[in-house]
């Protein structure tokens, strides 16, 4: 029953003598992904500004909740960020909401989805910082407030990644878990108040990783840097 | 009394701490958060739900440290590397 929570091998097959291993969550994650593309290809599909459609209206709600989420963490105009940082909330928040669906479970649960979003965290830290800051600004932010504290800056670099993965995957697995040893212990109906608790421990969570994303790229970087790269757009 | 058994009790104990002292602290300091959490909405009443955001991701990054003792022990329970040296 425990048992159930881990990842669970769905087929495997043999590419060149290497053994190719696929989980559950790589078939769920794939799913939503698809589903996410398709929902947005339609969604967009023909915008107009004299007349917009309802689905174009819904559309343009969620990105402007989006834009002033992140406008009231950190006071600086978000456009450049708003479709990164809005990718991850999304798809993040449907990967933690989908174990509500049975026979389902939480792609976040395993440690390596978490693992490879903390990588995409990761280059774009430093692919934002050099795009924003420059190179020297961003070099700079290493030996500040001395030279003797780069490997210590160096060694947070990795810690702060390696957190964040962490803290997402014990996180959605605890959930997991706890509701599957009240299932074993209970019976069928005691687990649903926790189920409710667990969805907002899932929003939570999405919602902080996305958060901690854009507040890990600003924070080597002045607004003036900012708002000056993206004054040929949005105004 | 052989090696299996004294790696597999050691490991239950070891849980046990693991997950209970790694719980204690979060605890204490979320309580904490809470109590200045509630303290300062009572005096200012109109900035509440800015400090409730702050609450919540504070909590949730609070909450990590104990679910990463959550993680050791559940490594220590259900995935344990030592007992690969004695089972063949």
């Amino acid at each position: 029953m425990i048992n159930q929570v881990f990842p669970e091998v769905v087929l495997t097959f043999e590419i060149m003598g290497m053994e190719v291993i696929v989980t559950d969550t790589v078939v769920t994650t794939w799913g939503i992904m698809m589903v996410l593309a398709l929902l947005s290809f339609f969604i967009t599909k023909n915008l107009s500004v004299s007349n917009p459609s309802k689905r174009q209206l819904l559309a343009e709600r969620v990105v402007i909740a989006i834009r002033d989420t992140l406008q009231t963490s950190v006071r600086i105009m978000p456009w450049a960020l708003v479709p990164f940082i809005g990718t991850i909330w999304i798809f993040v928040g449907v990967m933690n909401l989908v174990s509500l669906i049975p026979y389902f479970h939480n792609p976040t649960r395993d440690l390596s989805t978490t693992a490879a979003l903390a990588v995409i965290t990761f280059f774009s830290i430093h692919y934002y910082g050099i795009r924003f800051g420059g190179l020297r600004n961003y070099l700079k932010r290493y030996i500040e407030p001395s030279v003797f504290l780069l490997p210590f800056n160096l060694f947070g670099e990795f810690s702060r990644i390696f957190a964040m993965a962490i803290r997402l995957f014990g996180n959605m697995l605890s959930w997991e878990l706890i509701i599957a040893i009240l299932i074993a212990l209970a019976g069928l109906l005691v687990p649903v108040p926790l189920i409710l608790l667990s969805i907002v421990g899932d929003l939570l969570h999405a919602y902080l990783f996305g958060l901690l994303t854009y507040i890990f790229i600003i924070g080597g970087l002045q607004a003036e840097h900012i708002e000056s790269s993206q004054e040929n757009k949005h105004g | 009394m052989d090696s299996m058994t004294i790696i597999i009790a050691v490991s239950i104990i070891t849980a046990g701490l693991t997950i209970s002292i790694g719980g204690y602290g979060p605890s204490r300091g979320e309580a904490d958060a809470l109590t200045k959490a509630i303290e300062t909405i009572g005096r200012q009443p109109e900035s509440a739900n800015e400090i409730t955001r702050l609450l919540f991701v504070g909590m949730a990054m609070v909450e990590s440290v104990a679910i990463y003792s959550l993680v050791i022990a559940l490594i220590i329970l259900f995935a344990n590397p030592l007992l690969s040296y004695v089972v063949k």
